[in-house]
């Protein structure tokens, strides 16, 4: 009797130390969260302003881009596949530019995910690959870290060059491939001049004042 | 009679660091002898910068994971000290992951999914298993510093050499790390370097740590050739 006593005690002790473990794991965790949180929440807009801004100078506009948004439904010509987020800037009650979500969805090792800036007369502000998994070396250079050759974008228009024109070179286009990739920057072209496509048919609704939004927001992040 | 013994302190003092830095840093190194943690260590080692990031984040954890463990010694059942093990061990990890993201968030992003993969690095459980459960704090903190700045010191040298070779640089993006300081200390060898990309992919990564683990063991069998002489039974150990 006492010996399965005894049992019965060593397994409520062993149980009570895991216990005791688990909730002084769990309590430094969540302390340590509660300290972090807002530096954390802070760093992250800091480093999505700081993007925003590399394609719209900051002295460009007069608003809150991250507060100044629009959620756009997936749409076939953006290459999104969910909700998106989009960037409005205003100066004085002026539309100044905004800044959409694109995914090209063809690259060499699958979809490349860019923010594609574009100034309210219909001129390209400039285009970032935020998200790619493309060929180190080779397609990569796509990213601004790697080659200036994104930044042959601003400025570009449906208008300059014509339509046809927006292929790359070896396609008999404007835009230079790469040495060895040629599918990447394809795709980027392709997927660039499509977000110009769907800026100039949806121009009102896209500056349209967040009270006469007729897309409910489901996702607002 | 204070005074030696402080001394004879002291003196054993030192006798462990230099046992236990031996031990981490060359004879069990944990990258190059044990082999443990690799899947962190051969991702991220495409630059110097990106490896003394994890290496410090790793030597971190196994200091404070050492040591706790050692602390709650006598409380361990030997039953439940894995489960408990783990428990610890993810609970500083996911604090060390928290912290950086909030402090140094830019190398945060660089290291992303990195840093919760320490947890994966069975270099630090078996730590806790084999010398911080049975050893007592200083000695266990020592070890786990030891070992974690054994691991740092190969992810410095193959991200140095993957760098080096893959884009002809050192100490790029060091500003991650070291604030606006980090941007003067990058050295470029070569304007036109055209990089070398085999050295950058994965392949690279394990090139280079055979190359690595190679020379060790070229020098310990050139020390115990040396040796053979004096002490027969001599052999550098490997596993």
């Amino acid at each position: 009797m006492s010996i399965i006593l005894q049992h019965r005690k060593n397994i409520l002790i062993t149980a009570a130390l895991l216990i005791a473990f688990a909730v002084a794991g769990a309590a430094l965790v969540g302390l340590t969260f509660t300290q972090t949180k807002d530096d954390i929440k802070y760093n992250e807009k800091l480093t999505l302003l700081r993007k925003l801004n590399n394609i719209i100078p900051a002295d460009a506009y007069g608003n809150d881009l991250l507060l100044d948004t629009i959620s756009l439904k997936p749409n076939r010509l953006l290459g999104t596949k969910e909700n998106s987020l989009a960037y409005r800037a205003r100066k004085d009650d002026n539309d100044i530019a905004i800044v959409l979500s694109s995914i090209a969805p063809n690259g060499y090792n699958g979809p490349i995910h860019m923010l594609v800036g574009i100034y309210n007369n219909g001129q390209l502000a400039g285009v970032r690959v935020i998200k790619h998994r493309e060929t180190p070396g080779l397609g990569d250079a796509v990213s601004v870290s790697h080659s200036n050759w994104i930044l042959g974008f601003n400025n570009k228009s449906l208008s300059n060059p014509d339509s046809n024109r927006w292929k790359v070179k070896r396609d008999g286009g404007d835009f230079d491939q790469f040495t060895g990739a040629t599918i990447t920057p394809r795709a980027v072209v392709k997927a660039i001049h499509n977000t110009l496509l769907y800026f100039q048919q949806n121009q009102t609704m896209l500056f349209s004042k967040p009270d006469t939004v007729s897309n409910k927001p489901e996702n607002t992040q | 009679m204070t005074e030696t013994t402080t001394q004879a302190t002291a003196a054993k003092f030192t006798e462990q660091v230099t046992t236990s830095g031996k031990s981490g840093l060359w004879t069990n190194n944990v990258a190059l002898v044990q082999l443990l943690g690799l899947c962190p260590l051969l991702a991220v080692t495409g630059t110097i910068i990106n490896g003394l990031g994890l290496g410090i984040a790793t030597l971190i954890t196994l200091v404070l994971s050492n040591s706790i463990v050692s602390l709650i010694r006598p409380w361990l059942k030997s039953e439940i000290r894995i489960p408990i093990f783990v428990l610890i061990i993810a609970s500083i990890v996911t604090t060390i992951e928290l912290v950086m993201n909030a402090w140094f968030h830019e190398l945060y992003l660089v290291l992303g999914i990195f840093i919760p993969l320490i947890v994966t690095n069975c270099s630090i459980i078996a730590r806790a298993e084999a010398f911080a459960s049975k050893n007592n704090l200083v000695d266990s903190a020592l070890d786990g510093f030891m070992m974690g700045l054994g691991f740092t010191l190969v992810l410095i040298v193959l991200g140095g050499m993957r760098e080096l070779i893959g884009f002809g640089t050192l100490f790029a993006n060091a500003q991650l790390m070291f604030g606006d300081i980090g941007h003067s200390m990058t050295i470029t060898l070569s304007e036109d370097y055209p990089g070398f990309l085999l050295a950058v992919l994965p392949p690279g990564a394990f090139i280079g740590l055979g190359l690595l683990i190679a020379l060790k063991n070229i020098i310990d069998k050139q020390q115990s050739a040396r040796q053979v002489i004096t002490v027969q039974s001599k052999t550098p150990i490997t596993n």
